[in-house]
């Protein structure tokens, strides 16, 4: 799958509070949240976004809580993908689970604010159209491969568990 | 080559002999827990799925704390449906207010969680348990409607940091102080995807309260678990469970990734700065920064030895006029111990609140949000931009101690002050 948008660029351990803030878990809703994505640091982050768009940012990315509205907001306000330096343990989980495209980059510094990105995701190759640069990531490994191929953590139980299949 | 505690329950719960950092691994479950947060993704997952019955009724444990007793409608609508999911699936560990406490001191209470056991919790604070010498750890609510299906959960194994702690700790200072110091030390990715296993002399002296208080904020490192291995202290405080555990250690000759020592000797009171628990400082820099608000509870340190340093220390004491000073026993055992032991008169004539238990003002949810330009010292794990409301509000995070000597001054205070 090909995702193409513009950068929206983030510092080190943006975490879950920033992400989507506490007054806000009272909805369960992706579109809902993503009203109020990234808010509390940024506050007109929404407004500017366009269906597509890209994060990118730079250590530990989404760090803090469990809470899986913060990459349901991400999903919900029109992000198509998050590249960060690297990402916190329970996000990464998330992230696979629910199926938000992200990658792992280390030159993110390399990426600029506003910069149009082709991010293939079969092959973990970044092109950045503004600076005509290719970015390689390293491909995910074939567990999480498998469910993210599945479309997250549910449908690749339902396809692997005799308790689901009997039904 | 030997192992760590957390290589061996993580592989005695996979079927395999031994597991290696990075590998994957499905593993069974001994519990599975969420809140009023969380559990309601995690339950309408698991209807989309089709499954009619949850994998064990007596597996699952359903707290509502973060938003409850309900601040509001929408909240109420969520605890509703744990309440709703609990009876429908006969879930036999669903904690209604009355009976609920903040989950990550209710369940060791309890006696649901215990040595040996690998625990999920759709909360990151899950690691926690991770004290008692379990292999717990935080995941998100996809991963606890998976479990709720068949009792497993997939782990990469985390490779261990071992920490070490050495000397002799200075009155005031506990396991609340240690660990922010190291988080301080190590930054809040220093153990990104790491176990973080504590020990040496100095822990082996700290009560369990502490210890939960340090495995509590591994999360706060990065870590995936904050282990401390099982000793006769550990035991004492699980006997009366009702079910049968296995104690683990680590291997004389386990790999480590790396090993902290910190001679721990003379260190002050800790505090952590906004807006990362990781911009930490000692408590003597900062007595010069004024609060407008004191909040002493949660996962971290609400539990009745918190309650006493603080209690100990206000005494016969007023809080600053003006100054909010916010008491919440983390459950209602706590809540009864500390109101026998006459620690609720002390904070109440001292001009504090003594609250119903809840995680409360910790994540903003309610008691005690914060407006603009509004600080407060909490004995909470997170300093975050808005975390406890506005996002041009402060939070500072500390021991009990340095927050109840804080809340007569006014200002930052270390204890000794007093």
């Amino acid at each position: 799958m090909i995702l193409k948008g513009k950068v929206h660029k983030f510092g080190d351990d943006i975490n879950t509070d920033d992400i989507i803030a506490a007054k806000y878990l009272v909805s369960t809703d992706e579109k809902e949240l993503g009203k109020h994505c990234l808010e509390n640091i940024r506050a007109d982050f929404v407004q500017n976004i366009a269906a597509g768009d890209i994060i990118v940012a730079g250590r530990n990315f989404g760090c803090g809580s469990s809470r899986e509205h913060a990459p349901l907001a991400i999903k919900g306000c029109g992000i198509s993908a998050v590249l960060a330096r690297s990402f916190a343990g329970i996000f990464f989980r998330n992230a696979i689970n629910i199926g938000l495209p992200f990658l792992e980059l280390e030159n993110t510094g390399q990426i600029s604010e506003g910069d149009d990105l082709e991010i293939d995701l079969s092959t973990g190759s970044i092109k950045n159209l503004s600076k005509e640069k290719i970015y390689k990531t390293q491909a995910f490994p074939k567990f999480l491969e498998q469910i993210i191929s599945r479309g997250g953590l549910i449908n690749w139980v339902k396809a692997s568990n005799k308790r689901v299949k009997k039904k | 080559m030997g192992f760590t505690i957390a290589e061996k329950i993580l592989a005695s719960h996979s079927g395999k002999k031994a597991v290696s950092p990075g590998e994957f691994i499905e593993a069974k479950l001994d519990v599975a827990l969420g809140n009023d947060i969380t559990a309601p993704i995690a339950i309408a997952e698991f209807k989309k799925s089709g499954v009619k019955k949850v994998f064990a009724k007596n597996k699952i444990v359903l707290v509502p704390d973060h938003f409850a007793p309900a601040k509001d409608l929408r909240s109420a609508n969520q605890c509703k449906i744990l309440a709703d999911f609990a009876k429908e699936q006969s879930i036999k560990h669903y904690f209604e207010v009355g009976c609920m406490g903040i989950e990550h001191v209710l369940l060791p209470e309890k006696k649901l969680v215990l040595p040996g056991d690998l625990i999920i919790g759709a909360d990151s604070h899950t690691c926690t348990y991770g004290a008692l010498g379990s292999y717990a750890t935080g995941v998100g609510s996809t991963d606890l409607a998976r479990a709720f299906i068949d009792g497993k959960c997939w782990f990469k194994v985390p490779a261990t940091h071992k920490f070490i702690y050495k000397g002799k700790l200075n009155k005031w200072v506990g396991g609340k102080d240690l660990i922010l110091y190291t988080i301080g030390n190590i930054g809040v990715d220093g153990a990104l995807y790491k176990v973080l296993e504590f020990g040496g002399p100095v822990i082996k002296q700290l009560g369990m309260d502490d210890r939960f208080a340090m495995s509590n904020m591994a999360i706060e490192a990065g870590g995936r678990a904050g282990i401390i291995e099982p000793d006769a202290r550990t035991l004492k405080y699980c006997q009366g469970a009702s079910r049968k555990f296995k104690v683990y250690h680590s291997d004389k000759d386990a790999v480590y990734e790396k090993v902290y020592e910190y001679d721990v000797s003379g260190l002050e009171p800790q505090v952590a700065c906004p807006h990362l628990p990781s911009n930490v400082k000692p408590v003597s820099a900062l007595t010069d920064i004024e609060l407008t608000q004191v909040v002493i509870g949660s996962c971290t340190n609400g539990r009745i030895s918190d309650l006493r340093v603080a209690a100990a220390i206000l005494k016969g004491k007023k809080v600053k006029s003006g100054l909010r000073l916010i008491v919440i026993p983390a459950t209602q055992n706590i809540y009864l111990q500390a109101a026998k032991e006459g620690l609720a008169e002390i904070f109440v004539k001292a001009g504090g609140i003594f609250f119903t238990p809840t995680c409360g003002p910790c994540l903003g949810g309610h008691v005690g949000i914060l407006t603009e330009g509004e600080r407060c010292l909490a004995t909470t794990n997170r300093n975050f931009i808005g975390r406890m409301g506005s996002p041009r509000s402060e939070v500072y995070l500390s021991s009990p101690a340095v927050a109840a000597a804080s809340a007569i001054t006014g200002r930052i205070t270390y204890p000794e002050e007093i």
